[in-house]
């Protein structure tokens, strides 16, 4: 029983519901909301040092109704560290907005709908319930529709409403599934669903549970063939919403892949694991590598790229051994430092040469050197090259399906990773170097101040890689953690 | 009846799933809206369709009906009725901007 696990919820939801009051107060209004991220930051950091004192799991009965009658709050080594960098994130992405957003657009509730989808994504990383997990999975899916149309410009409402539908489409499933596994098991709290999954006798109908929800996860996470909205709702969005839509939305829909694959459905592991989700894993790199490669804008060659990282995600789901999953959790995290850089990057040169177009850009390494070099060592990192953070994932994700003898995975992971270097480079040669096709006078763009925010981010990928000892160390007791279901189970029933 | 209850939930969410396929953007809202209500019925229908008496009335528990279905469906339906409000919105919006409401009119091109 602690209550600072409700913290990383709690201070997001009342900051955006103060912001709302504040929305024509443009200083007061923009101080307040990077106070209160750096708070949500704060507060989160310290639960994940709290957690990992207290033997790595705290919980919450909210309301102190015991627990499979409340609902409870379960903070175990994934969930925080998924709240930490989440927050962190959201501190990055605020700051860059600050820099970089249209005041217009800022005065039509940006913050507000930027804390309330931070509340969805922490909510959803901390509860253990599941309708409370559909509930916050829907307040993060509003503010991302909200945000996603800011703006209102044709190009955005055109794909927003294909967006929106999809996804509501996809919670409605989330809804069904709920209600299935409610008849099967009589229970929502999912320490108690797992728990009594395990003393059935009949286990018929689970598998159908399992791919009812792998699909809706597959949905809200961009996975093949239930990918096509992502590239281009991401698209029309300002570059700040896009980098953190690209950093925490579909990460969002993985997380709710690993809890619910490693807690409840873990009956017919040699189907839904090795079959269903290596398949999905396979195709969704290959495919999201494609798209790619084949396109020519930079904001879509890196939402492409978003998708075909999620491939790699999951592949160590499908493995299902403790070297795999910490090589997911590993690549998890490696992802959304990564992408979110890139995509920011991208947003600075936007602001340089006016486009996002590759054919339309070219000599920034000349004009602008420090974000040449800046955006080298994520665009190397996501490709896999030595000691950045992207290798050490891939490693122990090629390793263990070599050793788990699923060849043909490994082929295909290491063959994308090919093609991610391949397009990288092709944003390099384009943007980077080449002739100057912008005015001396846009390459006189200060940009110190939008890099800034960049930092953090930049400087985390080259840690968590050259400390890979200490940090794929972690991932290894975070995979160790999952793989034991008894743990979350016995601290929620407290049996 | 819950088999006659299931065969409803079948046939809302098929109408459903057609009107979703139309090309009209507010048939689409629609088919969301029938869908959703298909969604509550099975919640309801999967918890068992009791005649017991409400559960404040009986403290025993031992002849109350469930009432863990009924707090979800009533969380489901205020959360439907927000998307529905924003969807009606968007697709408003949509319609003034594009001066359509036919889908495949709002696919797009390319080079835009």
């Amino acid at each position: 029983m602690s209550n600072i696990v409700v913290l990383p919820i709690l201070i997001p939801v009342l900051a955006g519901a103060l912001l709302i009051l504040l929305v024509k107060r443009h200083r007061l209004q923009r101080f307040m909301s990077g106070l209160s991220a750096i708070a949500t930051l704060a507060a989160s950091l310290y639960l994940a040092v709290y957690t990992y004192n207290n033997d790595g799991i705290a919980t919450l009965e909210l309301g102190t109704w015991p627990a499979p009658f409340g609902i409870v709050m379960v903070a175990d080594l994934l969930s925080v560290t998924v709240v930490a960098v989440s927050s962190l994130v959201g501190v990055c992405c605020l700051f860059f907005a600050f820099r970089t957003l249209h005041p217009e657009r800022e005065r039509y509730y940006f913050h507000p709908l930027f804390f309330f989808l931070i509340t969805g994504v922490n909510g959803a990383a901390l509860t253990g319930d599941m309708f409370n997990m559909f509930v916050f999975f829907e307040v993060m899916l509003l503010s991302s529709y909200a945000l996603i149309v800011i703006g209102g410009t044709k190009f955005q409402l055109r794909e927003s409403f294909k967006y929106a539908i999809i996804n509501i489409f996809a919670s409605m499933l989330f809804l069904a599934g709920i209600a299935y596994l409610y008849g099967i098991t009589g229970t929502l709290n999912m320490a108690h669903i797992a728990e009594r999954i395990d003393g059935l006798e009949e286990t018929g109908a689970l598998p159908v549970v399992a791919i009812l929800f792998f699909i809706v996860f597959a949905m809200k996470g961009a996975l093949f063939p239930l990918y096509f909205w992502l590239p281009r709702a991401y698209y029309g969005a300002p570059i700040a919403i896009t980098a953190l839509f690209g950093g925490l939305l579909t990460k969002v829909g993985v997380y709710a892949i690993i809890r619910t694959y490693t807690l409840i459905f873990t009956q017919d592991v040699a189907f839904t694991h090795h079959f269903l989700i290596l398949l999905i894993a396979g195709f969704t790199m290959l495919i999201g590598v494609l798209g790619a490669v084949s396109s020519f804008d930079l904001k879509k060659i890196l939402s492409y790229h978003i998708i075909s990282q999620l491939g790699y995600i999951v592949i160590g789901i499908g493995l299902f051994t403790p070297l795999a999953l910490a090589g997911t959790i590993f690549y998890y995290f490696h992802h959304i430092f990564v992408k979110t850089s890139l995509l920011l990057f991208s947003g600075v040169v936007e602001r340089i040469t006016g486009t996002t177009d590759l054919k339309k850009t070219g000599g920034i390494l000349k004009t602008h050197p420090s974000l040449a070099w800046l955006f080298l060592i994520p665009a190397l990192s996501i490709a896999g090259i030595p000691p950045l953070s992207g290798f050490f994932g891939k490693f122990a994700l090629v390793l263990e399906s070599l050793q788990e003898a699923s060849y043909l995975i490994a082929f295909v992971a290491m063959f994308v990773g090919l093609l991610t270097l391949f397009s990288m480079l092709k944003i390099f040669i384009n943007a980077f170097w080449g002739e100057q096709k912008h005015s001396n006078k846009q390459g006189e763009t200060p940009i110190m101040d939008v890099l800034a925010p960049v930092l953090p981010l930049v400087f985390l990928t080259i840690t968590i890689g050259l400390g890979a000892q200490w940090s794929f160390g972690f991932s290894m007791e975070i995979a160790e953690q999952l793989l034991d279901p008894s743990i979350y189970i016995d601290s929620v029933l407290k049996e | 009846m819950e088999y006659l209850i299931f065969i409803g939930i079948g046939v809302l969410f098929s109408v459903g799933t057609y009107l979703l396929l139309c090309r009209s953007l507010l048939r689409v809202i629609g088919g969301f809206m029938v869908i959703s209500h298909a969604v509550h019925m099975l919640i309801l229908t999967m918890a068992g369709l009791n005649t017991g008496s409400a559960p404040l009335v009986d403290l025993s528990g031992s002849d109350s009906t469930d009432p863990l279905p009924h707090a979800v469906i009533l969380t489901a339906i205020v959360i439907g009725f927000g998307l529905t409000s924003f969807l009606i919105v968007l697709a408003y919006r949509t319609y003034k901007a594009h001066k359509t409401d036919d889908l495949e009119k709002l696919r797009g091109a390319d080079n835009e």
